[in-house]
């Protein structure tokens, strides 16, 4: 082969020439491939990242701009830190990361265990439960609020007839008893279908013959669910709850729209607290002490959880 | 009849996990199916005690979504003779229509900035993830992990110093800067998505392209892209649902051109009090197409809100 022209051709050809006819060379292609993604993630993120701790320092306002800025140290943080609503909110969240992951992973992998027996049309069910996770949290929870609604919401009403209370009796969003539950019951009902879906992932991937295996030894069926079930997908468990974890710590829309935070500020959650503080008192350099201060906790949270997960993936 | 096996579940309890899971699946649905009855309930209907699940429909939720009204004296009423079924529909409340509502202009924000962030997502996100699947690039999984660690930040902290961005370029209220926006949001997404597929395609494939004399570039638009084609769709739906259903940045950085249906559909205001009707409406066109793509996507559902981390 070797002693064809156009391989003799191709050796004699200099590097630098080849290049020109072949194109760009890998790494040129590499980087104008990847630059473009760099660059607008610099643009969107870090950029706005690295002004928020610069502003985070500052008394600035926004919404008056001429005003001198100031330089005001580490005051904001200190009065972040000591202020007993941030704890108050800081409370709020972890009620409500707490509940609506422990009732989604519950109730969500009851669902995947289920929907591993394989029934008939077991593929159907799942395409309809998956749908509310699909939808605007917006727009679903603003529906939500007509559903709670004292009088005529039809949550009060089926809650009513199942208990015999009258449907006027309690309100969902307007008492400071209900409100926070109010919150868990929606996003409970959205997202089951996520924790849902990864735990099918993980029981499915549990190969057949290590059931097989553990029928011969005679174990029973409760033993086989602890000891072979259960363990092999943890970590797929522990996955959904990363997932959850963050996007809930995130959470805006859903709430702000079903609660707004309030009664008072019972289900007022850091990002809800964050957007009075920017949006609608402007205390801009607070707000961005502040949201550093939520970055640092997600980041360092979800650091220490991943490093945990990896020891599970590795057992 | 397959062969016994331990590992088939009894007739039994196939039966019960198939009743458990239709009914939960049976509850979850209600607020939807509510929703869409909601929309074609009067006011009145759809407020009244105890709940109505058999009513007389009307389009007049949809009819108030799409309208403006004003109340009219009945001598004015008498003149003007209704034209049309939706007018038909507003003279019982003595009104007439004036004109179209913003909810039109709204749908078409949500559309436009939804294909737009979309298109260019996938874009960047395709050329991004090939380099990452096929080069060596220094400090690849740092580059990667930082890509996704821009997903932890709440949208909340990063729309202060977006606003004080968008206000000094310009870009406040703009099409184009919610488009660059749900770009730099969705990207993240788009990479880790399209390098997962992008990995899966053999490699010998482009080698043996490389040595029929096709250039890289050639390779990569060749034979690359139409391997992909099924997973570059299914990432753009899922960047589309994403920008579609996005709210946090929608509300505070949108207040009228630019401004997309979430946070437009919770102020859809009627006479005393939201239009239930005119709100449901509004959700049920909103939330329909979502429903569609998620049916149609439901095999790579999984991957997709997982970022590729879990693939099935």
């Amino acid at each position: 082969m070797s002693d064809r022209t156009v391989d003799r051709v191709a050796k004699a050809t200099p590097v630098r020439v080849a290049r020109k006819i072949r194109g760009l060379s890998d790494r040129a292609i590499a980087w104008i491939f990847i630059s473009p993604t760099i660059f607008l993630l610099l643009a969107i993120n870090i950029f706005p990242l690295i002004w928020t701790i610069q502003l985070s320092f500052t008394n600035f306002k926004a919404n008056r701009i001429g005003r001198e800025v100031k330089d005001v140290g580490f005051r904001n943080y200190e009065r972040i830190l000591t202020d007993s609503d941030t704890w108050l909110n800081m409370q709020a969240t972890a009620h409500f990361l707490f509940w609506t992951i422990f009732f989604q992973v519950l109730i969500g992998f009851t669902l995947a265990w289920l929907l591993n027996k394989k029934f008939k049309g077991n593929d159907l069910w799942t395409t309809i439960i998956v749908l509310p996770m699909m939808l605007s949290p917006a727009v679903v929870g603003n529906f939500w609020k007509f559903l709670y609604q004292p009088q005529i919401g039809l949550f009060n009403y089926i809650v009513s007839w199942f208990s015999g209370k009258d449907p006027s009796s309690f309100e969902m969003l307007g008492s400071v008893q209900l409100a926070p539950w109010a919150i868990v019951i929606v996003d409970t009902w959205m997202w089951t279908p996520f924790v849902m879906l990864i735990c099918l992932a993980g029981l499915r991937s549990i190969p057949d013959y290590i059931y097989e295996a553990a029928e011969v030894d005679r174990a029973s069926k409760l033993r086989q669910f602890f000891t072979i079930t259960i363990p092999m997908v943890l970590p797929f468990l522990m996955l959904a709850v990363l997932f959850r974890g963050i996007e809930n710590f995130k959470m805006f829309d859903l709430v702000v729209q079903l609660t707004g935070g309030g009664p008072g500020s019972t289900t007022e959650l850091t990002s809800i607290n964050l957007k009075r503080e920017a949006f609608e008192k402007w205390r801009t350099g607070y707000a961005s002490a502040y949201a550093i201060i939520l970055f640092v906790t997600v980041f360092g949270l979800a650091s220490i959880y991943v490093k945990a997960l990896n020891k599970v993936k590795q057992r | 009849m397959s062969s016994f096996s331990v590992t088939e579940p009894s007739k039994r309890s196939k039966w019960v996990a198939g009743t458990l899971v239709i009914t939960y699946a049976l509850i979850t649905m209600i607020p939807l199916v509510w929703i869409l009855l909601t929309g074609f309930k009067s006011p009145a209907d759809a407020i009244s005690y105890p709940p109505k699940v058999v009513f007389d429909p009307t389009l007049e939720g949809y009819v108030n979504l799409f309208t403006t009204r004003t109340r009219q004296t009945q001598e004015f009423l008498d003149a003007n003779p209704p034209q049309n079924w939706a007018d038909d529909i507003v003279r019982q409340y003595d009104m007439v229509i004036v004109g179209p509502s913003k909810f039109g202009e709204r749908f078409m924000n949500s559309v436009i900035i939804g294909f737009g962030s979309t298109f260019l997502s996938i874009f960047l996100g395709t050329l991004a993830a090939y380099a990452f699947s096929r080069f060596k690039v220094p400090l690849k999984d740092d580059l990667l992990f930082f890509i996704l660690s821009t997903r932890m930040m709440p949208p909340v902290a990063v729309a202060i110093p977006i606003f004080l961005m968008f206000r000094n370029l310009g870009l406040s209220d703009t099409h184009l800067g919610m488009i660059l926006l749900y770009t730099g949001v969705n990207i993240s997404l788009a990479v880790w998505l399209l390098k997962g597929f992008i990995d899966e395609i053999p490699r010998e494939y482009e080698e043996a392209a490389l040595i029929d004399g096709y250039t890289r570039f050639q390779a990569f638009y060749k034979v690359v892209l139409p391997q992909a084609a099924t997973g570059i769709a299914s990432t753009a739906i899922f960047c589309l649902i994403f920008a579609w259903n996005e709210y946090a940045f929608a509300v505070l950085l949108t207040s009228a051109t630019a401004q997309t249906a979430p946070p437009f559909i919770p102020t859809i205001i009627g006479v005393g009090g939201l239009d239930w009707p005119a709100v449901a409406a509004g959700a049920t066109i909103f939330l329909i197409p979502v429903m569609v793509f998620t049916i149609l996507m439901r095999k790579h559902l999984l991957r997709g809100i997982t970022f590729g981390a879990v693939r099935k």
